[in-house]
């Protein structure tokens, strides 16, 4: 049937009517969705006045692959390998999210073994420094540093050996079960992480040295792109976008769930060192900062999972798996902090079947990303590039 | 400020018709608001210094099933200073007729964050916002027929002549 009514297609038109214009008046450049600094395929339609932009409109959806549909027609186990594929560069973070919202639905979450949630912890942290090196890695080379993006790329190998050899697979792990995990660690796991973390401390120095202090890169990224706090908020913005604002918000913390209330660590915030509070420079930052904040858990985890946590023969990390996931007929909505920020899903359930009959995934780069057309306006086409870089979307998480 | 006091909040300052009713048998609770309201409460919350919430963590467009004919959006706000969370939900009946969709006001004024999460309940589920600055679809293409999360959603066959597998 076709759709008459005009004020379903009014947006449409004034979009239509909006380029027409704007490639009379002035210009309008794509940027995408082959372009190499978008990340991934992200369409950004430029209305441009020479170099300086008058206005970016997003096109995303490239890359959409329904998860809300196959999450409404499949089981909560099932699902689980769909959220790996959202923000594919921090699986674990998405699947710690989903399935600590299943638990709690069951009224299972306070039976996990301690050891579990640790195990989830340390490779959550691992993937999240995997996660972040990604983010400073293409960010220098977006600014035109390449040296910086080898070097990223060979310590996240070996974050990803690490994590291959605990679930068999490099990216998307399928690792966390509800109810439990899908193997213990392996053996000598613990040894080679503790390994790993004494040879990426001085790395993170030799990069810190290389691209925070670099003056080139301080002038292409500091005083750019300054998002203010109260815009961030009203954005819903979140993680380290959020942080570089200035704002001390991280649901680790605020929530306090799984084990984070018994790690200590600190929530770096931007402080507008190199220019103004909320710049491009300052949301790098809080990356870097935060990378060292996760290896001071990934330290203290793995002081628990070799003293009182050790490893047993008999630990069975299937053990709390629950026979049958049907939940009492609710509505939730968890939250919980992923590598990019404020990572939510919310599940209706029916209370009848293993199948919820909605689910929504409140993705953080999707609301992280939609603030670029406010925070872009009037800049420089060179300048814009370091904006979207500084955001950190994974268009995988933007496109469901 | 917790749940009761919320109700209360609202119930004082715009009448006891504004909320419907109320979700308390899961372990979130959720009020639900006359539709037509929803921008004033969300504005009052947001503004008031007893609640402050100031973040819109989602907005998620609802099929309630062919059987009652039903679609809804839930609203998801924290509260930065606060730490607190609330759910609101509207709800509305209709006929699921393309050239009728359900229709709730907008709150783009309130939050920026409504702006993509309206356009992707839009998209998805073909709920129509009233006020919206720019209602396209967001995640699928313009010219795609039908809202995929509707339960009566048939998958399509083709697009622009290409056999969809």
């Amino acid at each position: 049937m076709n759709i008459t009514d005009s004020k379903y297609s009014a947006a449409l038109n004034n979009y239509h009517q909006k380029i027409a214009f704007a490639a009379t008046e002035d210009m309008v450049l794509n940027m995408g969705p082959q372009h190499p600094s978008t990340h991934g395929v992200l369409r950004l339609e430029l209305i441009t006045d020479g170099e300086i932009v008058k206005e970016v409109i997003p096109h995303i959806g490239y890359l959409h692959r329904c998860f809300e549909k196959h999450a409404e027609s499949l089981t909560y186990q099932q699902t689980i390998p769909f959220t790996d594929r959202l923000d594919y560069l921090a699986s674990m973070n998405n699947s710690h999210a989903f399935v600590m919202g299943v638990e709690r639905m069951l009224g299972i979450d306070k039976d996990i073994p301690k050891r579990v949630e640790y195990i989830r912890v340390l490779v959550c942290e691992l993937n999240r420094i995997g996660s972040h090196l990604i983010a400073i890695g293409t960010y220098g080379i977006d600014i035109g540093a390449f040296t910086p993006f080898l070097w990223c790329f060979r310590d996240r190998e070996h974050i990803m050996g690490m994590l291959e050899w605990a679930s068999g697979s490099r990216m998307l792990y399928n690792y966390i079960w509800v109810g439990g995990l899908f193997y213990d660690l392996p053996v000598g796991f613990e040894e080679r992480c503790r390994e790993f973390v004494d040879y990426f401390k001085p790395k993170m120095v030799e990069l810190n040295q290389l691209l925070t202090d670099n003056q080139v890169f301080i002038n292409r990224t500091a005083n750019i792109g300054v998002l203010p706090l109260d815009v961030a908020i009203n954005y819903g913005c979140s993680g380290p976008m959020l942080r570089g604002s200035g704002l001390k918000w991280d649901l680790r913390r605020i929530d306090n769930y799984s084990v984070y209330p018994e790690l200590e660590f600190d929530i770096p915030v931007g402080k507008g060192e190199m220019g103004t509070m909320g710049d491009c420079w300052d949301r790098y930052k809080v990356r870097v900062d935060e990378i060292e904040q996760s290896l001071k858990m990934i330290e203290q985890c793995l002081d628990r999972l070799q003293n009182e946590l050790k490893r047993t023969p008999d630990f069975d990390p299937r053990a709390k798996l629950p026979r049958k996931t049907i939940p009492k007929a609710q509505d939730y909505y968890v939250r919980c902090e992923g590598a990019k920020g404020e990572l939510g899903f919310y599940f209706m359930t029916d209370g009848k079947s293993e199948i919820p009959t909605r689910v929504k995934a409140r993705a953080p780069s999707f609301n992280n990303l939609s603030v670029l057309p406010e925070i872009a306006k009037g800049v420089m086409i060179a300048d814009l590039i370091a904006i979207v870089g500084s955001i950190d979307f994974v268009l995988g998480e933007v496109d469901r | 400020m917790n749940f009761e006091e919320v109700k209360l909040l609202l119930v004082e300052k715009f009448g006891a018709n504004v909320i419907t009713g109320e979700e308390t048998s899961g372990l979130q609770h959720a009020l639900l608001i006359e539709p037509d309201m929803i921008g004033q409460v969300c504005l009052e919350l947001r503004n008031n210094t007893n609640t402050y919430f100031d973040f819109l963590s989602s907005i998620t467009g609802v099929d309630y099933g062919t059987e009652i004919n039903r679609f809804g959006v839930v609203y998801h706000l924290a509260s930065i200073p606060f730490q607190t969370q609330l759910t609101l939900k509207i709800s509305k009946e209709n006929n699921r007729c393309l050239n009728e969709l359900p229709s709730f006001p907008s709150i783009t004024a309130v939050y920026g964050t409504a702006n993509w999460h309206e356009r992707e309940a839009y998209d998805l589920t073909g709920i129509f916002f009233e006020g919206h600055p720019d209602l396209r679809r967001i995640l699928l293409p313009d010219d795609w027929e039908g809202y995929p999360l509707r339960k009566d959603y048939k998958n399509a066959e083709y697009y622009k002549g290409i056999k969809i597998d």
